[in-house]
């Protein structure tokens, strides 16, 4: 007998190619060649308009220099990094583990309510979300001032930052938290009372029990939503990167140089650095899962 | 090392869920105390009630002189091992035995040094720095024991101790257990659905139904003379043989047969009243073609061999069913004419209401 596990269905290399073929095309079509072709435009002086839109010239690493020299990229870059931190890795993470720990005792109908508001949150679309929290936030009638009694506070325009990361972490929490549930379902309860009959409180059960089954999910959660965020667009739609840039994170920032500055080149390029940025978030979350095992 | 004292305790669940109704107990210090009932008896919630995991819903539980009822888990001083024995599975043997004292805040070294000596104790000096999924059952069982022990608790609660390991490792757990629980002393309640284990382990039994007691007594008592048919139907290896019978003029009638005197366990005669009974007795207790008062003629259906003794069912011309334990190489082929005759003092007799006669 011939050892055919390479091959279990029998298909022949032809054949199997066949299949593979229009996915691959696809793939290509949609993700390979819009990628190479941003990496392409972001070594050119290509503009939306001009004579650099016909004829756009070739410019090496220039974009890349000028994004280093470019204090509103570094700024970017730091608001960034504060909005991921912020509403990802504490926000989302926390409220999520803190709703879904809290949930755990409750009864059924309270659980279904609090789930159902909190996915509500996130499956809304964004021009929805964005603009109830715009009426929400407004300086002028809008609810939280109502609520606080601050008349004509315009949080938008006063706190940017602290308003966007507060959205975000109230709209993606949905996703934590249901991964948290999960992850809380798989803890095994007698492992819970045996450390509450040593008589370890809350916190103790946390750290000795809960996070050393769930460390792989913590890690996981953190992985995607701080991609997510890292990428995500939303905070545009309620302060549009503004004021005067306080609330510019990276994509906000290539939406405004790129298609509001006509900088196709420019934008391409720091497409590219953030595509690079991705990678390595990545990369360092698979290696801590790869450690762990 | 206390006594555990139980008044009228009940424990309803949501939705109106009777689990525990009314219970009474009195567990006495350093005995080893059996809760025996098949499952959805309330056994499992009583244990988990007295270490403080389910919350009392009414009544009473002392441990030594403390009123308890009301105190977290933590702070009662017990110490549980559970079916799965809960073992941290990210912690190595010496940190899962010292955990207790690591939460009381006792210091590494002491910690180490305690957890080393316990578990010397139960044989385990080798495995101290392995992980639990690299242990055996047996050994994993130990660990969770140890980890019980190391704090010294007043009472220890076991959870269906024995139902994890395998069929022969359970045989020689039950020996080990029973020794350990001597030695140490410490007044010990466990949970089992499994007669025999019970009836092997335990100084005292209380056969639990529905949420109730049925009988508190010790393995021989409760043997011997089940206070009720539920008790008589729960124990014994070999379902006891029970047959419909009727009270005359103080003497024992079963069927059509003579109405015989003075058959039963302590029965001097006379009762207060004829009627209805249920008469019962082991197939252990039972001699085949042996002369008695009391006999039951019959043809053998089956023979079932338990080892050193087989086990045979015969049926009776009014159509019961009656079993009868004989030592191996005697019995008779199927098919066979038998008398089945019950030892003298050993038959028991149940009013209609299932309670013990005994006049």
């Amino acid at each position: 007998m011939t050892v055919t596990s390479v091959d279990a269905a029998g298909l022949g290399r032809r054949r199997a190619m066949g299949l593979v073929t229009p996915a691959l095309l696809l793939v290509t079509a949609f993700l390979v060649v819009p990628a190479v072709w941003t990496v392409y435009l972001g070594m050119t002086d290509y503009r939306l308009t001009g004579i650099q839109a016909a004829n756009p010239q070739f410019v090496g690493l220039d974009n890349y220099r000028a994004a280093l020299a470019d204090p509103d990229f570094r700024n970017s870059l730091w608001l960034t990094l504060l909005f991921v931190l912020g509403s990802a890795v504490v926000g989302q993470t926390v409220a999520g583990f803190a709703l879904a720990w809290t949930l755990r005792g409750v009864p059924r109908l309270v659980r279904g309510v609090v789930e159902t508001l909190v996915l509500l949150a996130w499956i809304l679309p964004s021009s929805i979300v964005a603009f109830l929290w715009v009426a929400y936030l407004s300086g002028d009638g809008g609810t939280l001032n109502a609520l606080l009694h601050t008349t004509g506070t315009d949080w938008l325009l006063e706190h940017p930052m602290a308003s966007i990361i507060v959205f975000n972490t109230w709209r993606g929490t949905a996703f934590s938290m249901l991964l948290f549930s999960a992850a809380l379902g798989a803890v095994p309860p007698s492992q819970l009372e045996s450390a509450r009959l040593a008589g370890a409180g809350t916190f103790a059960q946390l750290r000795d029990v809960v996070l050393p089954h769930i460390r792989g999910h913590v890690l996981t959660n953190t992985l995607l939503i701080s991609l997510w965020t890292f990428n995500d667009f939303s905070p545009y739609l309620l302060t549009a990167g503004g004021p005067n840039h306080a609330s510019e994170t990276l994509p906000v920032f290539i939406y405004n140089k790129a298609l509001y500055g006509g900088q196709l080149g420019y934008g391409s390029a720091i497409s590219f650095i953030m595509l690079v940025i991705n990678l390595v978030i990545a990369l360092f979350y698979v290696r801590l899962l790869r450690e762990r095992r | 090392m206390a006594s555990i004292r139980i008044d009228g305790l009940s424990k309803v669940y949501p939705g109106d869920v009777t689990a525990i109704d009314g219970l009474e107990l009195t567990v006495a210090d350093g005995s080893f105390f059996a809760l025996l009932g098949p499952s959805g008896c309330g056994k499992t919630t009583l244990l988990r009630t007295i270490a403080g995991l389910e919350e009392a819903t009414d009544g009473a539980i002392h441990i030594g002189d403390r009123d308890v009822t009301r105190l977290t888990p933590g702070d009662r001083n017990v110490a549980m091992v559970f079916q799965d024995y809960a073992l941290f599975p990210h912690m190595s043997v010496t940190d899962n035995i010292a955990y207790p004292l690591r939460i009381k805040k006792v210091g590494r070294t002491e910690r180490v040094a305690k957890a080393a000596e316990t578990g010397e104790g139960l044989g385990l000096s080798a495995l101290m720095d392995r992980r639990p999924g690299e242990l055996s059952g047996g050994q994993q069982q130990r660990v969770a024991l140890a980890r019980a022990m190391a704090c010294q608790p007043d009472v220890f609660l076991l959870d269906e101790p024995l139902s994890n390991l395998d069929a022969r490792l359970r045989l020689e757990a039950r020996t080990f257990l029973k020794r350990l629980q001597r030695d140490l002393d410490v007044t010990t309640v466990f949970v089992t659905h499994d007669q025999s284990e019970a009836l092997a382990m335990a100084d005292q039994i209380a056969v639990m139904e529905a949420g109730r007691i049925r009988q508190l007594g010790t393995p021989s008592e409760i043997f011997r003379r089940p206070a009720n048919t539920f008790v008589a139907n729960f124990i014994g290896s070999t379902p006891m043989n029970m047959l419909p019978g009727e009270l005359v003029g103080g003497k024992l009638r079963v069927g059509d047969r003579e109405p015989v005197d003075a058959v039963a366990a302590g029965w001097v005669g006379a009762d207060s009243g004829d009627g209805a009974v249920t008469v019962a007795f082991r197939p252990e207790y039972a001699r085949v073609d042996e002369a008695g008062s009391l006999t039951f003629e019959g043809e053998v259906e089956t023979s079932e061999n338990l080892g050193a003794s087989v086990l045979i069912t015969a049926r009776t011309h009014d159509d019961h069913r009656v079993q009868a334990v004989v030592p191996e190489g005697a019995e008779p082929e199927p098919g066979a004419a038998v008398r089945v005759t019950p030892v003298p003092g050993r038959v028991l007799v149940y009013d209609e209401d299932g309670e013990l006669l005994v006049p």
